[in-house]
């Protein structure tokens, strides 16, 4: 298990160092940084001046160590806008985004493999069908139309939930369901597909034939099995969600990474951009990286090979 | 009270396909005794493995069984309701089944899912189950069993993998185990080692074992009694002696006529075939099923159903028409002699 955790963290940080790379590039996806920094109708010298502040004269590789080197130490720069360190405000923003991801998260989790279960036990009843249209709309309604739907409903015309920022609990509530809905679809037919493969296995059949009582024939040696699938999905889905919270973020005014990210975008803050997605992918391998310990740990054979 | 463990009369098993209902199990009737090995042979698709499933109650739920008769030991366990049934289920009766690579749960270690049988039909502690496990799984000649329940089904070669099923379906103590081609996966010195093992435990805690194959050199070595099954039905049965010397159905003597004995069958010369294929199962049937691939067909073969005829010998019967008439002309030679 220890070889296996270890061998699974040395291609997680192989791939953070991609990321590193390719975040570190962005400053120059808009050409010459020093001209962008000096903004409109900089004279040659300014931009010759900020170019000797920043370094941006050096060769490449080494500007790449030297921001690497201070990315570690929890240095990602300063924002030329909000005149504040990056880190501590994106350190700040995370935890809301990832409680929102993270509700999303158990939200879609709570809804889609219940109903993936029920479904499998029994493929063409009402029950699936009905699993089979919840998925069906949650996979063609896009999210933000959702969002604006919730907001319509529960907060303009019933009034029962918030519709903006993070004062309570109940501010989360419609933001974690539009984020969550998107990904239920997936889980739900995967979780479906693994059941029903599962369920025609003859170690299935073994546990039948043991005698075993039908919940424990379906949890303990079928949902189980059919789960390893689905908790490496729910690792990617996470990520995407974090990702995908800049538009249930903008539109549920959560002051979270995902505002800030538009924020940033607009204010051409590139700094704050390039820590934010720096932050997000890191967070992004940490989750596979568990999702990988997790699946090790249910299943015994991805652990020994 | 009669040493009959179990007792099944006319299991019919019919599976709605969409172009008709599948006969796949016609009025099979066959009984054991404790300490009695009866072996079901037949090709594939003959009904053989359905009507394992069906005597457990393990059969998919589209088919539908029915049965005049399915006791065990004297008890009705036909429709007695899915909880009851599982009562008996890895209890009184076990099942070995064809797969041992697939048929342990790759997620649970061997000696999790040994307890568990145990556990779900007796009150034993943790300890108590851990030490009946390792005492079968010594049983069923695995070294250093104490260590092997820690590990996972993956970690097992075939061979052992179906020890452990065998050990597994023993842990109740079981009236009857039912063992549905228990070698055909495995290779063939593994094979004589398991079914020597079978035969072994059989005789040591005194049970009723099912073996079902296809495998007549199999037959030959284990059976008592065999019941012969072509195209969903019993064709012969009778003991394992009277089915070897003295076949009666034509099928018989065409499987038994596939074998090579070695001193007898002649090097280079061909070895027994059946011509033709099983007849389709779906829709109505008349006649004897095997009558259009039998060598010794006449006319009256086709037009009615075929009786089983019993009165070949005690505990012996064959649905033939043929062995029917010599039997009722041996008999008619005894009277005028």
């Amino acid at each position: 298990m220890i070889q296996f955790a270890l061998k699974r963290l040395g291609v997680a940080v192989l791939v953070a160092l991609t990321v590193s790379i390719l975040s570190f590039s962005m400053i120059y996806l808009s050409g010459d940084p020093a001209i962008a920094l000096a903004g409109e109708g900089a004279s040659e010298e300014d931009i010759e001046n900020v170019r000797r502040v920043y370094g941006f004269e050096r060769p490449i590789i080494v500007q790449y160590g030297d921001w690497l080197l201070r990315a570690l130490q929890g240095n990602l720069g300063h924002s030329n806008y909000l005149k504040a360190d990056v880190a501590s405000v994106v350190f700040e923003r995370l935890p809301t985004t990832m409680i929102l991801g993270a509700s999303a998260l158990i939200f879609a989790l709570v809804l889609s493999i219940p109903l993936g279960v029920l479904a499998a036990i029994r493929p063409n009843s009402m029950i699936d069908r009905f699993a089979l249209t919840v998925a069906m709309i949650g996979q063609a309604m896009p999210s933000f139309w959702f969002a604006l739907t919730l907001i319509l409903w529960f907060g303009i015309n019933w009034r029962l939930l918030p519709i903006s920022g993070t004062a309570s609990w109940q501010n989360f509530v419609m933001p974690s369901i539009a984020l969550g809905y998107y990904v239920t679809p997936a889980v739900m037919r995967l979780t479906r597909a693994g059941m029903l493969e599962v369920l025609s296995s003859d170690y299935i059949r073994t546990a039948r034939a043991k005698g075993l009582r039908p919940m424990t024939v379906l949890f303990k040696h079928a949902l189980r099995n059919a789960i390893i699938p689905v908790v490496s999905l729910s690792a990617v889905q996470f990520g995407f969600m974090l990702g995908g919270s800049i538009v249930i973020e903008t539109i549920f005014a959560i002051n979270g990474l995902g505002f800030l990210v538009w924020e940033s975008i607009l204010r051409a803050d590139l700094p704050m951009m390039q820590a934010i997605v720096l932050v997000l992918s890191i967070i992004y391998i940490l989750l596979t990286f568990l999702a990988d310990l997790l699946n090790g740990f249910l299943d015994p054979r991805i652990r020994v090979s | 009270m009669s040493n009959k463990i179990l007792e099944v009369q006319d299991l019919t098993i019919d599976i709605p396909t969409p172009s008709g209902t599948l006969h796949a199990v016609q009025k099979v009737s066959i009984h054991v005794d404790r300490g009695e090995t009866l072996c079901i042979v037949g090709e594939s698709g003959c009904g053989k493995s359905l009507t394992s499933l069906a005597i457990m109650d393990l059969l998919p739920k589209k088919a539908m069984r029915t049965a005049t008769r399915l006791e065990l030991a004297g008890e009705s366990v036909f429709e007695i309701g899915e909880r009851r049934m599982s009562d008996i289920r890895g209890n009184r009766m076990s099942m070995i089944f064809q797969e041992p690579m697939t048929s342990l749960n790759p997620a649970y270690t061997i000696g999790d899912q040994l307890t568990e049988a145990l556990r779900r039909h007796r009150k034993v502690s943790r300890s108590e189950a851990r030490d009946r496990a390792v005492f079968l799984l010594e049983k069923v000649g695995i070294t250093a069993a104490a260590s092997r329940l820690g590990q996972y089904p993956h970690q097992l070669s075939g061979g052992l993998r179906q020890r452990v099923m065998i050990a597994m379906a023993l842990m109740c103590g079981p009236d009857l185990i039912i063992a549905d081609e228990p070698t055909t996966a495995l290779d063939v010195t593994i094979q004589a080692q398991i079914l020597h093992l079978l035969a072994e435990l059989q005789r040591e805690f005194n049970m009723g074992l099912i073996l079902i194959t296809h495998d007549l050199g199999v037959v030959a070595r284990i059976a008592d009694r065999v019941a012969v099954m072509y195209a969903g039905q019993i064709v012969e049965t009778g003991s394992a002696a009277q089915i070897f010397s003295a076949p009666a159905h034509p099928y018989t003597r065409g499987l038994l006529a596939c074998i090579p004995i070695p001193g007898k069958t002649e090097r280079g010369a061909h070895l027994g075939a059946i011509p033709g294929i099983v007849p389709s199962l779906v829709g109505k049937m008349s006649g004897c099923h095997f009558a259009s691939r039998c060598p010794e067909v006449q006319q009256n073969c086709t037009s009615a159903p075929i009786p089983q005829f019993e009165a070949l010998d005690p505990g012996r019967s064959v649905r033939c028409l043929q062995a029917e008439n010599a039997a009722m002309r041996s008999a008619g030679q005894e009277g005028v002699a």
